[in-house]
């Protein structure tokens, strides 16, 4: 074992291919078992509805915390410093919106989708329509993310450098996720995600206590060392590294920042998770839970990605197969050898795929559930033929991000990321804020709002410098940057508010005020929902 | 932690569980929740305990909502415009901008424990008399 980082694979490809495959396997035991029956529409979609809070709060944890996140974060705070633990700050305090707006209220209203909250009051036929297409673009972009990511992380491990290698471990990624949710359906998924997100927190919180221990418990003492070892020197610690100093790149520094606290709370698989516990308490648990994971998860991240500047240096960092996302990795070399990197790498491919099975089942459920029975059979489907669906759909949309995958391979997963939920907090957001808290909301306002949100983003992000016009875009020879930010969020967030507003006043006023009567209180106190809250001693 | 095993009918259909009864749906996921025995939502929209469960809920959730998306915003401007300000060292190497993003750790914390806390004395037991009332955990 050479603690040189040579430009070949990082440790022993042996060891870590161990360590994978052991986990893999222990991951298909468990859905195998856990699975013995997915024979209700309620089964396959959450898990019967009867996870508590805590599992769910973890199992969320899981699903929410994807390589862009672990990885990705690790290695913007190691080579951008400051800049890069602006997304640990955004990433955790989304989730206060997420408590205070979304959760409970979600539970109360909705059953397996987010169509079932917005449909609720209005026309079901075009709003559910609409509901579909935003989670469909949104989950297709997060999943063709962490599948590009899957192959530069073992370009890094095995040292596969060939565009066919890489190709087939999406491949292989794809059919193993594909498993995992046509055979455990929600609970499966659930359980890999809750096994994936227990290991990933011990394994952080261990590597940062050894860290910080290492520093004698001197927070000051580790930064001055990362400054030391890295060409930016003090300036690692300050605003700017990353974006620079020009009034665009502050405004596009607000954009970013905007996405992520306003995205998380309305990405459809994180929603979708507080359909898998009993009562709106429950979903109020869960995100207590997964808050308190968040704060100590992040809080670690921000010391691993320091703490590689300082061991194992900036330099090292950039160059290494895999550039900043390698930083985690070649720190828990650089610390426990081949042996901590196989369990950190296993860990990292595990989230990935707990990350996509929680997406394709939340596409799957989307497409089944609003487009087949709800808009295609007008409610007059039988459940074994919507599971027939959901589960036909699965394939479908893992096989599509696969290919989708390969395609992207080599794009930058936490941009991408960051732009699903700038989609996110322009399509979703206003209209879930709208249909829970205002009475004269209507189905013009609903479709005008996701449209407009939509299709405005995904417009600017055409025309941005991220796509095209820099040698760092997608299409770097191609010159179409009409729009000069790369997170389209300041501009389309409240474009969708404002189209839902306006949409509201010039529409048909085709609101139910039954209806409104109904969701408002069973969105405040689960009257009507048939959901039982336990019963307080 | 109760688990809610009650809502899983017990009897079996040809050897499988009879789905778990969500909103009165026992035959299949389509079903929009039917008004389980005739509940007259407009009546309790009106009533003063529903009205009081909206009014608390809404005067703690959206001033509370605006100070944490303030607060963190502030953060973030000042990342973006005040770089001098930000690069203050406060202790050694910690600068102003680490200490700030800390405050939003703790911040967080502290809303979660309040919005818990203000949840389960305030609205919690209203929301179990109106339940009661309706006989909506039957």
């Amino acid at each position: 074992m050479t603690t040189t980082i040579a430009a070949g694979a990082v440790g022993d490809p042996t060891t870590t291919v161990s360590v994978f495959a052991g986990f893999v396997l222990l991951t298909l035991f468990v859905v195998y078992r856990v699975s013995n029956r997915n024979t209700t529409a309620s089964d396959y979609y959450v898990a019967g509805g009867n996870l508590t809070g805590a599992q769910n709060g973890i199992a969320l944890a899981g699903d929410w915390l994807s390589a862009a996140s672990f990885l990705g974060v690790a290695g913007a705070i190691a080579v951008h410093g400051y800049d890069g633990f602006l997304y640990s700050v955004g990433f955790l305090v989304a989730w206060l919106i997420e408590l205070m707006l979304i959760a409970e209220l979600v539970r109360n209203t909705g059953r397996f989708t987010m169509g079932d909250v917005i449909g609720y009051r209005m026309r079901q036929r075009p709003v559910r329509a609409a509901a579909a297409n935003t989670t469909l673009v949104i989950s297709f972009f997060y999943m063709v993310a962490q599948m590009a990511s899957a192959g530069g992380l073992v370009a890094l491990l095995l040292d596969v450098q060939s565009k066919f290698g890489q190709a087939m471990v999406v491949v292989a990624v794809g059919l193993i996720m594909i498993f995992y949710v046509l055979v455990g359906g929600m609970k499966g998924t659930t359980w890999v995600q809750i096994i994936k997100a227990t290991l990933l927190l011990i394994c952080v919180s261990l590597m940062a206590v050894f860290l910080i221990g290492r520093f004698s418990y001197d927070l000051s003492g580790l930064l001055e060392q990362a400054a030391a070892n890295s060409p930016l020197g003090q300036a690692l610690l300050e605003p700017g590294a990353q974006y620079g100093q020009t009034s665009l790149s502050r405004i596009d520094f607000i954009s970013l920042a905007m996405a992520i606290v306003l995205g998380i709370s309305c990405l459809p698989h994180i929603m979708m998770r507080f359909y898998t516990v009993p009562s709106a308490r429950e979903a109020r648990r869960s995100v207590v839970w997964i808050t308190w994971t968040m704060i100590v998860f992040y809080l670690a991240t921000m010391l691993l990605g320091f703490g590689a500047t300082a061991l194992v240096g900036s330099d090292a960092i950039t160059n290494a197969p895999g550039g900043e996302n390698s930083a985690a990795l070649l720190l828990a070399h650089r610390i426990g050898g081949s042996w901590l990197l196989g369990v950190v790498a296993a860990i990292a491919f595990a989230t990935i795929l707990a990350v996509v099975a929680g997406l394709t089942l939340t596409a799957s459920a989307s497409f089944a559930h609003d487009v087949y029975a709800n808009i295609i059979k007008r409610g007059k489907a039988d459940t074994g033929s919507e599971i027939r669906v959901a589960r036909l759909t699965a394939l479908v949309v893992g096989v599509l991000s696969t290919v989708g995958g390969i395609a992207a391979i080599g794009q930058n997963a936490a941009f991408m990321v960051s732009l699903a939920l700038a989609l996110a907090a322009s399509a979703n957001l206003p209209t879930m804020l709208y249909s829970l808290f205002w009475r004269r909301f209507n189905t013009t306002g609903t479709l005008w709002s996701m449209y407009t949100g939509l299709v405005s983003c995904i417009v600017l992000i055409a025309f941005s410098p991220a796509v095209s016009g820099r040698p760092s875009a997608m299409f770097p020879s191609a010159d179409f940057d009409l729009f000069p930010l790369t997170n389209p969020g300041i501009v389309s967030i409240p474009l969708g508010f404002l189209a839902g507003f306006l949409g509201t006043l010039l529409g048909k006023k085709d609101q139910d005020p039954v209806k409104q009567a109904e969701m408002e209180v069973r969105s405040l106190t689960g009257i009507g929902s048939g959901l039982k809250e336990p019963q307080r001693a | 932690m109760p688990r809610t095993s009650e809502n899983r009918s017990r009897d079996r259909l040809d050897g499988q569980y009879a789905e778990p009864r969500f909103g009165n749906i026992s035959k299949h996921s389509l079903r929009r929740p039917a008004n389980s025995g005739g509940t007259d939502f407009a009546a309790i929209q009106e009533s003063d305990d529903f009205v009081a469960v909206r009014r608390r809920f809404r005067w703690f959730v959206f001033p509370v909502t605006l100070l944490v998306l303030a607060w963190y915003f502030t953060y973030v401007a000042l990342g973006a415009y005040a770089e001098d300000f930000m690069s203050r060292q406060v202790y050694g190497y910690v600068n102003m901008g680490i200490v700030l993003g800390l405050l939003q750790f703790v911040t967080t914390a502290i809303v979660t424990v309040l919005y818990g806390r203000y949840v389960r004395r305030r609205i919690d037991p209203l929301v179990d008399q109106l339940r009661e009332q309706e006989g909506a955990d039957r």
